[in-house]
């Protein structure tokens, strides 16, 4: 029993270094993907992930695989990528998902090409996939910083942050923060989306933010505890996915996902706030 | 009586498209005024520039003695995400926000008036429900009690009774004169003419310009309204930024 599920984690440095990396992503991505869902912009998540691509691979042919260099490549381009979303959709009144659909296929495209191109396809599978298992210091680092900086902005703006996403005229209308809550935010986005693909990912750091926000509704209705819920969840699903890919040889990072699209799974069908066993059992109100 | 605000020649739009022309008027201190005219005359537009959502393309507003902070602004229903989870309380609570800025910690002194504001709109025991569990008109009261906190002197209404009950519109109207009666100033951008007839003392008939302003009778003539249905049909979409004559 200890055996199975500790072991692990005492006796390979790498295990340790990989629990507290996808602890601190976890931590700070949860609750950054509860507000990207309660703003309906769960799709400009994916799209902005899969911007960050080309610029990493940009950073990956300067440096080769250095994380400095990946990350702020990525952030690069996720702000670009973002920004150009954002502009263009006011000026040609195509609406926002459509035009960050275009984005992410070109750049999704451009980044697996530079790095084909230059790179094996064991360098390419890392990019996409991360490597979990293989997190340094100075990874770990990175992200303990990126989870303070996102946990710090999020309790600062808390409330501005709800307001815009809930009634943005009312915040308008009371106060200039309404832009600055918006940037502040997608650039928080897009940090902990670079955080993430150094251990899950550039394909899979954005289901650390969706599917623990997806089912923490299937199981409480506040926010507060929306937020609280989606972070046990996320924590959980990374020990387990962990401990799995350790035992069974399983890549980690698609690993931590398939548990939490598991869990997800299991909400869908039993959660208590709107899933489908709910749905179909409550008797109705009326009916004598 | 004294001017709260003042329109000089003022012309709004979107993206230099003129939707509202060269109106100029005053608003005074204390007004009951309704807002109407057909849809798409601007009135909308004219409520998001006086709060200052919209720059003028041309003209200007003059707010006399009157901070930004001091304008309480109600937009059409459907802006605000129903579907999110925040409770009654919480979202009358939000009113106190020129007390409390984005930061601040909500007083007692605010607490009370949330509390007092929730019992006056009739919303005793759902306090703790979530907006999304709420009713057409339970949501406009909720908003109204939110408003209510603001403590506004200058209140700007766009349609609030469309979708609504005849009895909450009852109620919500009654909060309007008591308002009236306490001497804020009250805009309303609304659809029903005898609502208006009977309720409004001051009136603006707009067609993408001000037809008519003032006393609500003098206003409310067939002839301007006809004039008013007219303009707004002929009105040209593609309008070119329209030059000062």
């Amino acid at each position: 029993m200890f055996e199975y599920f500790f072991a692990p984690f005492y006796d390979f440095l790498f295990m340790q270094k990989a629990l507290v990396g996808c602890v601190a992503i976890a931590l700070s991505s949860a609750p950054v993907g509860v507000f990207l869902m309660l703003r309906r912009m769960s799709l400009t998540g994916d799209a902005m992930a899969h911007a960050i691509l080309p610029g990493a691979a940009v950073g990956y042919l300067v440096a080769g695989l250095s994380i400095g260099a990946m990350t702020l490549g990525g952030i690069i381009a996720g702000s670009l990528v973002a920004l150009v979303a954002g502009l263009v959709s006011r000026v040609t009144q195509v609406n926002e998902d459509s035009s960050l659909a275009a984005f992410y296929l070109i750049s999704l495209a451009a980044g697996v090409l530079i790095i084909s191109s230059s790179g094996s396809q064991v360098d390419l599978l890392h990019v996409l996939f991360g490597s979990a298992l293989a997190l340094n210091n100075q990874a770990l680092i990175l992200l303990a910083s990126i989870c303070t900086f996102t946990l710090v902005v999020l309790a600062v703006l808390f409330r501005p942050l709800v307001v815009e996403c809930m009634d943005r005229q009312f915040l308008q209308s009371v106060s200039r923060l309404s832009p600055l809550t918006h940037m502040v935010f997608l650039v928080v986005v897009v940090v902990n989306l670079v955080g993430g693909f150094n251990a899950l990912g550039t394909l899979m750091s954005v289901g650390m933010m969706i599917l623990p926000a997806a089912l923490a509704r299937y199981w409480v209705r506040t926010l507060d505890a929306m937020l609280l819920v989606a972070c046990i969840f996320a924590i959980i699903c990374s020990y387990v996915g962990l401990l799995l890919s350790y035992h069974v040889a399983w890549p980690a990072g698609p690993s931590i996902i398939l548990m939490l699209g598991m869990c997800y799974s299991v909400s869908l069908v039993f959660g208590p706030q709107g899933g489908l066993v709910t749905k179909f059992t409550r008797p109705r109100h009326l009916s004598a | 009586m004294t001017d709260l605000l003042e329109l000089r020649n003022l012309t709004l739009g979107y993206d230099l498209h003129p939707a509202v022309h060269h109106v100029s008027m005053s608003v005074q201190r204390g007004d009951l005024m309704a807002i109407i005219g057909p849809n798409g005359a601007g009135k909308s537009t004219l409520l998001k520039a006086l709060v200052g959502q919209i720059q003028p393309l041309s003209g200007e507003i003059i707010r006399h003695g009157l901070s930004k902070e001091r304008i309480a602004y109600l937009p059409q229903l459907s802006q605000v995400d129903r579907t999110f989870p925040i409770t009654v309380h919480e979202m009358v609570s939000l009113g106190a926000w020129t007390q409390t800025g984005p930061f601040g910690r909500v007083r007692s002194k605010d607490r009370r008036k949330v509390s007092d504001a929730i019992v006056q709109l009739g919303l005793e025991g759902f306090e703790q429900r979530l907006i999304g569990s709420l009713s057409g008109g339970q949501m406009q009261r909720v908003l109204f009690a939110r408003l209510l906190v603001q403590k506004a002197d200058l209140i700007l209404l766009d349609e609030p009774f469309t979708g609504i009950d005849s009895r909450t519109t009852a109620d919500l109207l009654a909060l309007i004169h008591a308002w009236h009666r306490h001497g804020k100033t009250v805009l309303a951008v609304l659809h029903d003419f005898d609502q208006v007839r009977r309720h409004f003392p001051r009136c603006l008939l707009l067609s993408r310009q001000a037809i008519a302003v003032g006393a609500t009778e003098s206003v409310m003539t067939p002839l301007n309204l006809q004039r008013a249905r007219r303009l707004n049909e002929a009105f040209d979409e593609r309008a070119e930024y329209c030059a000062h004559d």
